[in-house]
């Protein structure tokens, strides 16, 4: 009976622990963009938006800074994708934050996309002033770094909080990159954005679901 | 015969005969294949060093697994013995003494062992900003640690930053390593190189890779949500290769090279700078 009773307890606790795994790795609400398909080239468009603070609709954390996704022209906070395997994905990012500054400024410059360039408000570029960093959308396995130009200081009709609406100040970027062979990548922003958290990398800076995410490449 | 000796006298025999079988397998079999591998000089080194550390546990894992199955044979009370209590231990001065010989001796080797090959040629660790094992027309790299990737920059080279790490062969290599956040270590697996990367702290080591290969980067402190993820591969390669590799980096990554801040053990800004 005892024996039972531990081999229970024991087998409940992996279940929790493959239940946590299978949450971390997929996600709670994983998003899969509708794949276009023209003979053997498939691809799939990414819209996203990164907003200065989710709001309180969007997250239990109102104050965080995040990036959504948007679905059927729904914004979402989701940041675990599901993407086809050797696909282009062609993002559109709408920024509504302000100008952080990147650390390390070397992460400026784009890299691994398709054209080797970006365009911010429809002018072609590889890089941008580090000081003018609001974000990077960046996949370092895939060799994938986009900086985020961020909005003015003295902007007018800036978005406090999400959901931010298009008449408000933003930046929009636009590029592409391959997603390349199945597998299990992470994405993340390398610009410490996070306010009033230690050196700008807490609280949503280490949470998937904000600033972090993964890409299931299938 | 056996029962004429004492149990100390068995266990002592024992003991030796089982560090005679096994000290050959730990020398010529395990030791040959310890890691981090003979990558480099101070791979190699690694390995010998872990070889001698095995030696020196092997009899004392043996004399542990000898005791524990003589005593579950030989001490073993049969189903009908009554219960009784063991012979009170008063100390036994000629083991206490051998105890503390052993042990003094053995740990007394040890500092002096890992003091002399420290300083022979650093073994590929991070010797803090004032080396005491250094190398002569060594080429400096930067590695910079950032939450979550590691960087790495050539001042001999226009001080070009890239995200790949590529390495001459057959030339010593001088390793800046540091952080512009939190604390990260720089794990050059296969190099045998290894140092912890602090911010505001210039820790150097010194490799000399003698082979074209690859090799893993990770980090080994942990150092935020994807410090999992925190890993790299990098190459040695030809001097040719290397020279068209770097002028195809400092081609590449001009645009940012104006951005970047002037040459330093260190990497600014300060951590606290730019937050949020």
């Amino acid at each position: 009976m005892k024996l039972v009773g531990v081999g229970a307890v024991v087998a409940a606790i992996a279940a929790l622990i493959a239940a946590y795994i299978v949450f971390l790795t997929h996600g709670p609400t994983p998003f899969k963009p509708a794949v276009a398909q023209a003979g053997t080239q498939k691809s799939v468009n990414l819209t996203l938006q990164t907003v200065a603070a989710v709001g309180p609709k969007l997250a239990p954390n109102e104050n965080w800074v995040s990036y959504l996704v948007q679905e059927n022209g729904v914004w979402h906070r989701s940041t675990v994708w599901t993407l086809p395997a050797n696909a282009t994905v062609h993002v559109t990012l709408y920024n509504y934050d302000g100008q952080s500054g990147l650390r390390n400024p070397f992460l400026a410059q784009s890299r691994g996309l398709i054209g080797d360039a970006f365009t911010l408000n429809g002018k072609s570029m590889s890089s941008i002033d580090p000081d003018a960093a609001s974000h990077t959308f960046a996949i370092p396995d895939l060799n994938v770094i986009v900086p985020i130009f961020g909005v003015a200081d003295d902007a007018k009709n800036q978005c406090d909080f999400a959901p931010c609406d298009p008449s408000m100040a933003h930046e929009t970027v636009k590029f592409s990159f391959k997603t390349g062979k199945k597998g299990h990548y992470r994405w993340q922003c390398f610009v410490p954005c996070a306010a009033g958290f230690l050196y700008g990398f807490g609280g949503p800076m280490q949470t998937i679901g904000y600033m972090d995410g993964f890409i299931n490449v299938v | 015969m056996w029962s004429r000796y004492s149990h100390g006298a068995r266990l002592a025999a024992l003991t030796t005969i089982g560090t005679i079988i096994v000290l050959p397998i730990m020398i010529f079999v395990l030791g040959p294949n310890m890691p981090p591998g003979k990558g480099t000089d101070v791979a190699k080194s690694q390995v010998f060093d872990n070889t001698v550390l095995l030696i020196i546990m092997t009899p004392f894992t043996v004399f542990i697994l000898v005791y524990v199955l003589y005593s579950v044979f030989v001490f073993r009370a049969d189903k009908d013995d009554p219960l009784r209590d063991g012979a009170h231990i008063r100390g036994h001065m000629p083991s206490q003494i051998a105890w503390l010989t052993v042990t003094t001796i053995t740990v007394l080797f040890l500092a002096i062992f890992g003091s002399a090959e420290l300083l022979s040629n650093g073994s590929g660790s991070g010797q803090g900003p004032n080396p005491v094992s250094t190398e002569k027309n060594a080429i400096p790299v930067q590695v910079i640690g950032q939450q979550w990737e590691f960087t790495y920059r050539y001042p001999t080279y226009g001080g070009v930053e890239t995200a790949q790490l590529v390495l001459p062969v057959n030339h010593p290599i001088e390793f800046h390593v540091t952080s512009l956040d939190a604390i990260h270590s720089f794990w050059a697996y296969e190099l045998g190189v290894k140092a912890d990367a602090n911010p505001g702290v210039d820790n150097v080591a010194f490799v000399t890779p003698h082979t074209m290969r690859t090799f893993q980067i990770r980090c080994a402190e942990l150092c935020g949500l994807w410090h999992g993820y925190m890993y790299d591969t990098g190459k040695v390669v030809s001097d040719s290769q290397f020279t068209s590799w770097i002028n195809g980096q400092r081609k590449l990554y001009a645009a940012t090279q104006k951005y970047l801040p002037p040459y330093a053990t260190t990497y600014a800004p300060d951590p606290e700078d730019r937050a949020g």
